[in-house]
């Protein structure tokens, strides 16, 4: 098949942050701070158009509401682990790897141009985009990733560059705390997701000579490949692997899947592997929205989303996403409606989105498939309105110098472009017709209900209304009434090259949800018809506007009501507000357990016992040396005892044996 | 004299420039210690190109091969009586271990550029360390072997004992005691197998061909094992690696951690497992047990060092494990990880080594919570050590993820002469490591380059100069290198280990001779 220009270079997408990050690194940065920034900058812009032009091709090709095919139009041979078991780089080009291409680097690309700015002056200016761009170029490798290890290889260098960015301000304690934290805590998801590739290898490399032959080989391509998502997402292998059982009733399939997904969890910040998330908050504001808000905490649902039909497979591993999906969705949202830095609270709320993107594909199945296209869909409508919210955030935070939603305060006048731009995502955010939020989220509602999970659907409509008055909580404390600190008064908007970012969020999060998503992003030949479904519109809207009002009451006017609720609840509250203790749960299994019931015993075993052995052995060869050279005294009378003595044991030896 | 003799000869004809350059010209010595090895290095590409050229025809044949395919071969008689000769040659395995040791030893000199007490005798005793070296890496009669083995181990007593720091005589006598037990075990195995044989010759290749009873393979395999496994940090042998690393000075420690416990790993795959295919079989689960011990307990051992040299040297450790648990796992992917390992852990630890001393070289402190801060003033350090950190807890991209994943896949794998499931429950104990390693990696680094300076004395100190840099960033090259383009190495070597792996599943036909 002849492919458009851009379909067959789409390689150039990923590479293009990659050859930026290298010439910035190694080159621009020691010369010139401000090109680093212009380089690095319009490396991504030059990407975003390529996969905007992609986005056209590839639809052009496989027009909305039709199959649509998944394309490799580039890939090499790049790791051999044995005869039928290579590891292939290439770029995949299919629907949902062009949305997340889109979402990258638009978001991307903003931030890079809003950092121009909230950068300034800052030391570590080129470090700074150098890092942006290394973690870009990783995350559009994982988006096109056509097999299961490139996942992993990219899944690694996004949670590097994460962990770089998190410790940018490598001199302030916290965020090197937060930092390892954040990087310890995905790795230790990602253990899950290397052995699941270990089983998935194992297996799949058993298999293949049975289950391969029925697969057809596309044109021009490299052979499959175990590893290949196409053949792990086969029916054939699917159904060969899946009646393999393996330990408490659950098959092999199940087994691999719930592993590969604690990868997933872990960079998606699911319960209970969230804690890291709101930590990485000691990021630069810009950061904290392209990589812990828009991008690479949805490589955790990508990753489940591209090996949908392997879970689609195994029921208990698709039900495990979902309620874990939907327990941390209503976990953080309690949590968010307590905290007071306007970061954390953000944070939050982007776990509990994520809880519901992972919900979503977890009440879906292969044949009715809303819940995959509803989780695809808030995902592309989450990264504009999240973005934004954190973006808005950066700039009250460079205006203000503070975190704390509590020295803020009248914002709306000093800053008219950054309120309003924040008002349209949180109504986005809260789900309030006509914004991009609504759209989607009532999607995510109507699959739960569909898919006959009635309490995760209860569930969520829940969570809507809490989402809707922690986030005008923050906004109304924030935007509206007297200027409570200092910082304040002397607030003023941010420069363009800040705010033009916020105004284009601000249009993409009003508009993105009338894209007409299911009929481009859908599961096999099943297409999704959109429209409104008043069953769950009417209820999520007034869940909303509940929210909205409750939080109205409390917040829009300086007033006491909120601390006698606070008061109210006494307890509940502060453990909430302490994040159910789950931070000092880990810190104990750490500091007590692992560092001092394995690791000081483990060396103190080693130093006293193991080379105490060594050193044992030393001494007493030593000694019976030095004991045994106290017989030569120089005395001939005791040397002729003692040979006189051993003539005569000697001989009595040799009578003894003989007789 | 052919190409493979030079690459001895050049280390040693430095060693004798050295020598005869009178001591007060310690500039002379460096540079001519530098030049040396600069064209041990040219030459060691020279052999690469070359190999490659020539090896690359048999890649395929040796798929089903039993012999390795020698190339280069020089052999020259020595004492007939006994079947003693001078024998070298190349595979895939040496020459990857020929890179390795050239690129290590040429960074050494340079991170040793600084060395002023005894600078001649210094420089002599190293090169005529990494002459041994170079020796073992390229002989194959087993007398020749053992011989610069020993030149390989012996110099180390000294050079850890005069130019060391801390309870140097203790290591250093610790060192060379446990590592000369260890090559007694060797000694005796190949006397063994020297007399089994029946062949009268100490020529590796041939006495490949001998057939040796199972009875003699169970007790033989497991006694050169063990003897190459000391030198190797094998559990519960380990614990003089720990001291004479952080005894050495830094270009001994490079090339110790990087080159020297290679042989073990190299020992043990090119005269156990090549020799004897049915102890391998035997012992391959139990060794790969003590694998697994040394690399979770060497990472967990790592945690709650104080000194970065042990710190390092218990990362070793753990790293060194991944070496013999490759070999003993039994299949292509395990053995390929093996040599992968040795290369891409030489490259990762002589970088960590090189770098402790040049922080070393400016604080005067290795204790780690007396650091802090230091990546503000020592930017190119602190990146290199991150990147070395990096690569040590198996980032993709960089060395040390190629080889882990061989050896997991390897392990996983397993093979039919051991419990599928007793070979992957060993090696998903193993994975773990991958967790602690990043704990201990970043917790150590964080403390030592982040955060804010601690001490008011290191606000001066100053960043990594010329030939710092130079040799910092040759290492940091070449993890890159095999990071990204891995099938440079796997093509290299994965022909030459074919060979040990038909010999295992050959049908042994000893049992009809006995």
């Amino acid at each position: 098949m002849e492919h458009g220009f851009v379909i067959a270079h789409a390689w150039l997408i990923p590479a293009l942050p990659l050859v930026s990050f290298a010439l910035v690194g190694l080159f621009i940065r020691p010369l010139s701070a401000r090109w680093a920034g212009i380089v690095a900058t319009s490396s991504i812009g030059l990407a975003a158009a390529l996969a905007y032009t992609l986005a056209w091709e590839y639809w052009t090709l496989f027009p909305a509401g039709q199959h649509a095919e998944s394309l490799v139009p580039w890939s090499m041979e790049w790791l051999r682990y044995k005869e039928g078991l290579v590891v292939n780089i290439g770029v995949l080009v299919d629907p949902i790897s062009i949305v997340l291409m889109v979402v990258v680097t638009t978001v991307s690309g903003l931030v890079h141009l809003y950092s121009i700015g909230y950068m300034h002056g800052e030391t570590g200016y080129g470090r700074y985009f150098t890092y942006l761009n290394l973690f870009t170029f990783s995350m559009l490798g994982l988006v096109v990733a056509p097999n299961i290890v490139q996942m992993y290889v990219c899944w690694e260098l996004v949670g590097v560059s994460s962990f770089l960015l998190i410790g940018f301000y490598y001199d302030r304690p916290s965020a090197v705390a937060a930092s390892k934290k954040a990087f310890i805590v995905t790795r230790f998801a990602d253990l899950g997701f290397m052995v699941g590739v270990l089983v998935l290898g194992y297996w799949g490399y058993g298999l293949f000579e049975t289950v391969a032959p029925a697969l057809a080989t596309e044109p021009g391509a490299l052979p499959l490949q175990p590893f290949d998502f196409r053949y792990l997402n086969s029916p054939e292998f699917l159904a060969a692997f899946g009646s393999i059982p393996a330990f408490f009733g659950l098959s092999l399939l199940s087994v691999a899947m719930l592993l590969v997904y604690t990868g997933a969890a872990g960079k998606s910040a699911m319960f209970p592997l969230h804690i890291w998330l709101p930590d990485a908050m000691e990021g630069p504001t810009p950061v904290s929205a392209l990589i812990h808000a828009a991008t690479m905490v949805v490589a955790g649902v990508y990753l489940t989303a591209r090996l949908f039909p392997a879970f689609a497979a195994s029921e208990d591993a698709l039900l495990a996403v979902a309620y874990i999906g939907g327990f941390t969705s209503l976990f953080a949202a309690v949590i968010a409606l307590t905290q007071d830095d306007i970061k954390r609270v953000l944070a939050f709320s982007t776990l509990s989105q994520l809880g519901y993107m992972m919900m979503a594909l977890g009440v879906s199945q292969m044949a009715e498939s809303l819940g995959y296209t509803a989780s695809m869909f808030h995902l592309f409508t989450h990264a504009f309105f999240k973005a934004l919210l954190f973006l808005g955030a950066g700039a009250v935070i460079h205006a203000v110098h503070t975190n704390d939603i509590w020295q803020m305060g009248g914002l709306a006048r000093k800053m008219p472009i950054t309120h309003l731009t924040f008002l349209v995502a949180t109504l986005a955010i809260s789900g309030i017709w006509p914004f991009a939020g609504f759209f989607s989220k009532d999607e995510i509602l109507a699959a739960a209900l569909h898919g006959h999970f009635t309490v995760l659907f209860y569930v969520a409509l829940f969570v809507a209304g809490l989402t809707a008055f922690y986030m005008f909580r923050i906004y109304f404390v924030t935007f509206w009434g007297a200027h409570r600190a200092h910082g304040a008064e002397h607030a003023h908007e941010a420069p363009l090259v800040m705010t033009l970012p916020l105004m284009i969020l601000g249009v993409l999060s009003a508009v993105a949800g009338f894209v007409p998503f299911g009929q481009y992003v859908h599961m096999g030949e099943h297409v999704e018809h959109g429209g409104i479904d008043f069953a769950v519109a009417l209820p999520a809207t007034l869940a909303a506007l509940a929210g909205i009002g409750l939080s109205a009451f409390f917040y829009a006017t300086a007033s006491e009501r909120a601390a006698k609720a606070a008061r109210f609840f006494g307890r509940a509250y502060r453990v909430v507000k302490q994040k159910f203790y789950v931070d000092e749960l880990y810190l104990f299994v750490t500091k007590q357990i692992i560092f001092h019931l394995i690791a000081r015993p483990i060396a103190w075993f080693d130093r006293h016992v193991v080379d105490g052995g060594v050193n044992l052995s030393g001494w007493s060869i030593r000694t019976l040396g030095s004991e045994s050279s106290r017989l030569q005294t120089g005395q001939v009378q005791t040397y002729g005892l003692w040979f006189a003595g051993g003539s005569v044991v000697l001989l009595f030896l040799i009578w003894a044996v003989h007789v | 004299m052919g190409l493979v003799s030079w690459l001895i000869a050049v280390p040693f004809l430095t060693m004798l420039g050295v020598v005869a350059t009178p001591a007060n010209r310690s500039h002379w010595i460096r540079w001519i210690s530098a030049v040396g090895c600069g064209i041990q290095l040219a030459l060691t590409a020279l052999l690469t190109w070359r190999y490659w050229i020539v090896a690359s025809a048999d890649f395929e044949a040796m798929n089903t091969a039993t012999l390795t395919q020698l190339h280069f071969v020089e052999r020259v008689p020595w004492f007939e009586s006994l079947g003693i000769q001078y024998f070298v040659g190349v595979d895939g395995i040496s020459v990857a271990m020929v890179i390795l040791t050239s690129i290590i030893i040429f960074t050494g000199v340079l991170a040793s550029w600084y060395v002023d007490i005894r600078t001649k005798e210094f420089f002599s005793l190293l090169l005529l360390l990494v002459t041994g070296v170079f020796g073992v890496f390229l002989s194959f009669d087993l007398f020749l072997f053992f011989m610069f083995y020993e030149l390989a181990v012996l110099p180390m007593y000294l050079l850890i004992g005069v130019w060391g720091t801390g309870p140097k005589e203790y290591s250093a006598m610790k060192l060379t005691l446990m590592l000369l037990a260890g090559s007694a075990f060797v000694l005796v195995g190949f006397f063994a197998l020297y007399h089994a044989s029946g062949l009268h010759t100490f020529d590796l290749q041939q006495l490949a061909q001998a057939d040796y009873p199972r009875a003699l393979q169970r007790w033989v395999f497991p006694m050169i094992f063990v003897g190459f496994g000391v030198i190797g940090a094998l559990y519960p042998l380990h614990t003089w690696s720990p001291d004479g690393h952080s005894s050495a000075p830094t270009a001994v420690s490079m090339l110790h951690a990087g080159v020297l416990m290679k042989l073990g790993g190299y020992g043990a795959l090119r005269i156990a497992v090549y020799l004897l295919p049915e102890g391998a079989k035997m012992w391959g689960l139990f060794f790969m047990a003590l694998a697994t011990i040394n690399i979770l307990y060497g990472s967990f051992g790592a945690i709650m060092q104080r000194d970065l040299k042990y710190f390092t040297a218990y990362s070793s450790v753990s790293h060194c494990g991944f070496v013999l648990f490759g070999v003993a796992a039994l299949n292509i992917m395990a053995f390929k990880g093996a040599v992968l390992q040795m290369f891409s852990h030489g490259i990762m630890t002589g970088l960590f080594f090189g770098l402790i001393g040049m922080v070393y070289g400016r604080t005067h402190t290795r204790i780690i919570p007396e650091m802090g801060g230091l990546g503000k003033v020592m930017p190119w350090l602190a990146t290199s050590f991150y990147i070395a950190g990096l690569a040590s807890l198996g980032l993709p991209g960089l060395s040390g993820f190629v080889a882990e994943t061989h050896v997991f896949l390897g392990g996983f794998f397993g093979n039919e002469w051991a419990s599928p499931w007793a070979t992957g429950t060993l090696t998903l104990i193993a994975t773990m490591s991958i967790v602690v390693t990043a704990v201990y990696v970043l917790r150590g680094l964080a403390l030592v380059f982040q955060g804010p300076i601690t001490n008011e004395h290191f606000e001066h100190l100053d960043d990594a100069k010329l030939p710092e840099r130079l040799s910092t960033g040759l290492l940091l090259a070449t993890l890159f290198f095999v990071g990204l383009m891995p099938w440079f190495f796997i093509q290299l070597t994965e022909s030459s280990l074919m060979p040990l792996l038909n010999r295992l599943h050959e049908v042994p036909v000893v049992a009809s001779l006995h």
